[in-house]
């Protein structure tokens, strides 16, 4: 038979090994597609910076009509709901120190008077800086509100800001982070499906009959690395489709790019996940490693923080992080509709890692030594 | 009351598991049995008879469904603690903490049974010396060979004294020389503290030490009885045949075997074929099977009750061996014999660190030979057997195979080579054909003809195709990566330890199989545990600690032992004994 096609039927039978082994087993089948689904729901509800019912305080020592008139306004925005009308200001510790109200406005007994004598009528927020970047964002929304107030009152205040806020409108921190969990989530699974791979078999003691037959490095690195890719787009799709149709976030650019990036981005975190299986003897080992791996991998993408604002150094490590890389293709893809040309620069270091970590592995496979 | 003297008394025992297809499995089906106190008492039965279930229900591990169960005068099912305080079980592979060295593992297991300091110490040093450890008691247990693992097993097992002593097989995968340690441990307690010992066996030169051997099958007692009472079963059926020259015994034994309504059982012993006959067997039908070669009587032994037994419950399906005819196809490679060696070796040496594992090994095989390696363990024979296959890069020496070195030649290479891994390496939840499809695909089989030669090995080998191959029985398991092994019909086969953990009509037919393989041309290098097994080889080798102690024919090998050389079992032991001695010598002087 002609050799070419030899060498590709040797190559399927392995991958259809692979495949099966994996939809074979019951438990593992359930993790192939639950997780991503779970995830990416609890992401889209429970991760959110957005202010929605933020539980405030007032204490009005003024009682006059300037004041009553501010605070309904604070409590037509929808977004501070008043937990608590005080008293005195012996009070406010209490309900901030139990987390009852995240920031308390305190307008003094002089407010009307000095509004009267058009005077600068100072108007006190406490927040709870625990929180930080969520009082950050209510100090801030108080004080547009406060803001558009003066104008109302025919105050000299004369720049205004108008704010248009592209890729997203309404700066909405859903639409930042789930577009991310399209590579993020998968992420996860495809190191460790992969991670599994070779480990299982050398702890079930296949590995070595897989060695002896004649399946090249190459072969079987392709057997091995295909089926986790495979499933690794497979958990992109799904988090995507949950994205578009469920939480409805329109998505900009082209599906195409946006699967040649996926594809590329997975292809990298597989190598890695294959490096690591080559190298440890059990599953334990090769669970571990993706363990200590995950968390950094994380950390350093710029799915929760950007990665400008980290130091330099650690700028620099992320560069042999694939994820990094995979996140901004996707969001730019998705959010901003970038083409080819916008986001190349983004492949270059997701193919130098898989140009580093599937020969290793393909190497290991047959030179690590016990 | 008499009822004093038994540790244990079962009464119409039952355990029931749930099978694969949701059917019940009856593990132990209705067993009724007692055991008296202050003896030894073997439990056999082939792969599945339950002996293991039954261990782990005497030792309060598992609930019985039905049935009474005492032992030491204490109902487990509604006490299992108070026997667990009493007892001491050692399970088929017991738990040993492998980063801990051996003394931490003795330590560890101490705290864990509470025994007292100032006792320890006595009772450490008698153990360390009886297993001859206490010059490893720094070296961590992952690092020790199998034998000295199940001895250190055993050490922890024994750190307090019990009133029973529960061992489930405890010599499987464990090397002659390592096995008598085990049972010197054993025999020891019982002479000195009057223990109480139930232990699980495949081996019957180790139920013929018992006082009281009970022969289990399917979850039912076939036997019991004193070993001298059961081996009478087969009292005026035993006899020896003398193998004509130039005819290797195990083609003597292949003909003997093949008709089993005339012959029980065959195996070469010491150049000659032991077999028993049919009681019915006509004597003229048996004359014309022997055709001329002197038989001779022959005392019955345990074993051959045993295999009596077996045969009967069994019947033809269970023990039915593969047609000649079909294996001789499956090894189509009739490559011309020229005469030169299949396998080369020459000064090869294999180092980790600056331990030498094996060190400047030099032997040839020739085409369609059988070639065992022996050896203990630890003695450098699956280093050996792993470079040969190419699995392991060697330090330095020739070796070719089949031409060429696998390690570094093409990967076509690989296709002329079978290889049946220790621990029959399959995909557990793949299926039987899922299994063979793989692998045939990974020898480049394709399309028809990876269907044909599927549905012929699974006919040739008795298999399911359907059955998930993770939980077939060991024997079937076996099979089936013999199976795997020959899809692609290969010139050499390499086995390692393939008999390791199998019953002995399960191991009968495998050497059927292996005697066929080479009458077709088929070059086979096996390593095995089973020294009656070398019987089967023309040639042996025997290493130890990385060195070639003998090498030539099973004959030349008892011979080299001397006086010992009675069986090959204590061939095996004097040799690897001389061969310590000597180095000893060695150090000595230098």
């Amino acid at each position: 038979m002609n050799p070419v096609i030899t060498y590709f039927f040797r190559t399927l039978a392995l991958f259809r090994k692979e495949l099966l082994a994996l939809v074979k087993d019951p438990s593992s089948r359930v993790l192939l597609f639950a997780p991503a689904l779970l995830q990416a729901l609890l992401f889209g509800y429970g991760a959110t910076y957005d202010l929605t019912h933020v539980p405030y305080a007032v204490l009005d020592h003024s009682r006059g009509a300037t004041a009553t008139q501010l605070l309904a306004r604070l409590d037509g925005t929808g977004v501070f709901e008043r937990v608590a009308t005080l008293t005195s200001s012996d009070q406010i510790a209490g309900v901030i120190d139990k987390g009852d109200a995240l920031l308390v406005v305190s307008i003094p007994s002089d407010f009307e008077a000095r509004l009267a004598a058009n005077q600068q009528a100072p108007l006190q927020v406490i927040l709870d800086g625990r929180n930080s970047s969520t009082a950050g964002a209510a100090a801030a929304y108080v004080s547009s509100i406060v803001t558009s107030y003066n104008q109302t009152l025919g105050n000299r205040s004369s720049i205004t800001i108008v704010r248009r806020s592209w890729f997203n409108p309404n700066l909405e921190s859903r639409w930042n982070m789930m577009p991310a969990l399209i590579a993020s989530l998968s992420m996860i699974q495809t190191l460790m499906l992969a991670a599994l791979s070779v480990a299982r078999e050398r702890e079930q003691g296949t590995f070595d009959q897989l060695l002896v037959t004649p399946l090249t490095p190459l072969q079987i690195l392709i057997g091995k690395a295909l089926p986790s890719i495979f499933i690794g787009l497979i958990q992109s799709t799904i988090i995507f489709l949950i994205i578009l149709f469920w939480f409805q976030i329109p998505m900009n650019g082209s599906v195409w790019l946006l699967y040649f990036g996926l594809f590329c981005f997975t292809v990298a975190s597989v190598g890695i996940g294959l490096s690591i299986s080559a190298v440890s003897l059990t599953m334990q080992q090769a669970m571990l490693y993706t363990f200590m791996l995950v968390m950094p991998l994380m950390l350093l993408s710029g799915l929760l923080t950007p990665v400008r604002n980290m130091p330099a150094i650690l700028q620099v490590a992320t560069y042999v992080n694939p994820l990094r890389f995979g996140i901004d293709i996707v969001r730019r893809v998705y959010l901003e509709g970038a083409t080819f040309g916008d986001i190349a620069s983004n492949f270059l270091p997701l193919l130098a890692v898989a140009a580093v970590t599937l020969p290793l592995a393909a190497w290991l496979f047959r030179n690590r030594l016990g | 009351m008499s009822d004093q003297n038994l540790t244990v008394t079962v009464e119409n025992l039952r355990k029931t598991f749930q099978g694969p297809d949701g059917g019940e499995i009856a593990a132990v089906d209705g067993i009724s049995l007692s055991v008296q106190a202050g003896e030894l008492t073997a439990l056999v039965g082939p792969d599945g008879a339950g002996k293991t279930t039954l261990m782990r229900m005497l030792a309060g591990l598992l609930k019985p469904d039905a049935g009474s169960l005492r032992v030491l005068g204490i109902d487990v099912a509604a006490d299992p603690q108070s026997v667990q305080d009493r007892i001491s079980y050692m399970p088929q592979r017991f738990g040993l903490y492998e980063d801990l060295s051996v003394q931490e593992n003795l330590d560890l297991y101490a705290d864990l049974h509470g025994v007292p300091h100032d006792e320890r110490q006595e009772r450490f040093a008698r153990m360390l010396e009886v297993t001859d450890m206490a010059r490893f008691t720094d070296r961590p247990a992952g690092k020790l060979s199998g034998g000295m693992k199940q001895k250190l097993g055993l050490a922890c097992t024994l750190v307090r004294s019990p009133d029973l002593l529960l061992l489930d097989e405890p010599s499987v995968g464990v090397d002659p020389l390592s096995r008598r340690d085990l049972w010197k441990i054993v025999q020891q307690l019982i002479d000195d503290e009057k223990l109480s010992v139930i232990v699980s066996t495949a081996y019957m030169d180790e139920a013929e030490r018992c006082a009281q051997v009970f022969v289990m099958h399917k979850g039912k007692l076939l036997a019991d009885g004193a070993p001298d009472a059961l081996s009478k079963r087969a009292q005026g059926l035993t006899f020896t045949a003398a193998t004509p020259v130039d005819m290797p015994a195990r083609q003597l034994q292949a003909r003997l075997i093949d008709v089993p309504e005339l012959i029980i059982d065959a195996v070469p012993k010491g150049g000659n074929v032991r077999f028993i006959r049919q009681p019915e067997a006509e004597q003229a039908r048996l004359n014309d099977l022997l055709d001329g070669t002197s038989v001779e009587p022959r005392a019955e032994e345990l074993e051959d009750a045993f295999m009596m037994l077996l045969r009967e419950e069994e019947g033809e399906t269970e023990t039915k061996t593969t047609p000649k005819e079909e294996l001789e196809k499956s090894a189509a490679h009739t490559a011309k014999d020229d005469g030169k060696p299949v396998i080369v070796v020459r000064d090869l040496v294999r180092k980790f660190g600056d331990f030498t594992a094996v060190a400047a090994t030099s032997f040839d095989v020739a085409r369609g030979e059988i070639f065992g390696l022996l050896g203990p363990n630890g003695a450098g024979k699956t280093t050996t057997f792993r470079m040969l296959c190419g699995l392991l890069p060697a330090t330095s020496g020739h070796l070719e195979v089949a031409g060429l070195n696998l390690r570094s030649a093409r990967a076509a290479a690989r296709a002329r080579i079978g290889y049946v891994s220790q621990k029959f390496a399959l995909y557990g939840n793949l299926s039987v054909r899922e299994n063979l499809e793989f692998f045939g695909g990974a020898y480049g089989l394709s399309g028809k003809a990876l269907r044909n030669r599927i549905s012929a090995s699974i006919e040739q080998f008795s298999l399911d195709p359907a059955a998930q191959s993770g939980i077939l029985p060991a024997g079937y398991k076996q099979r089936l990566a013999m199976a795997t092994g020959l899809l692609h019909q290969p010139e050499i086969l390499f086995l390692d330890e393939p008999t390791s953990g199998i019953d002995p009509l399960a191991r009968r037919a495998f050497w059927r199989t292996i005697t066929s393989l080479a009458v077709s041309g088929v070059t086979i290098i096996i390593t095995t545990h089973f020294m009656e097994e070398a019987e089967y080889c023309d040639r042996i080798a025997i290493q130890d600690a990385g060195e070639m102690l003998a090498l030539g024919t099973p004959r030349e090998v008892r011979e080299q032992a001397g006086d010992a050389g009675a069986d090959m079992n204590s061939a095996f032991i004097a040799i690897v004994e001389q061969g310590r001695a000597a180095r000893e010598n060695k150090e000595k002087a230098a």
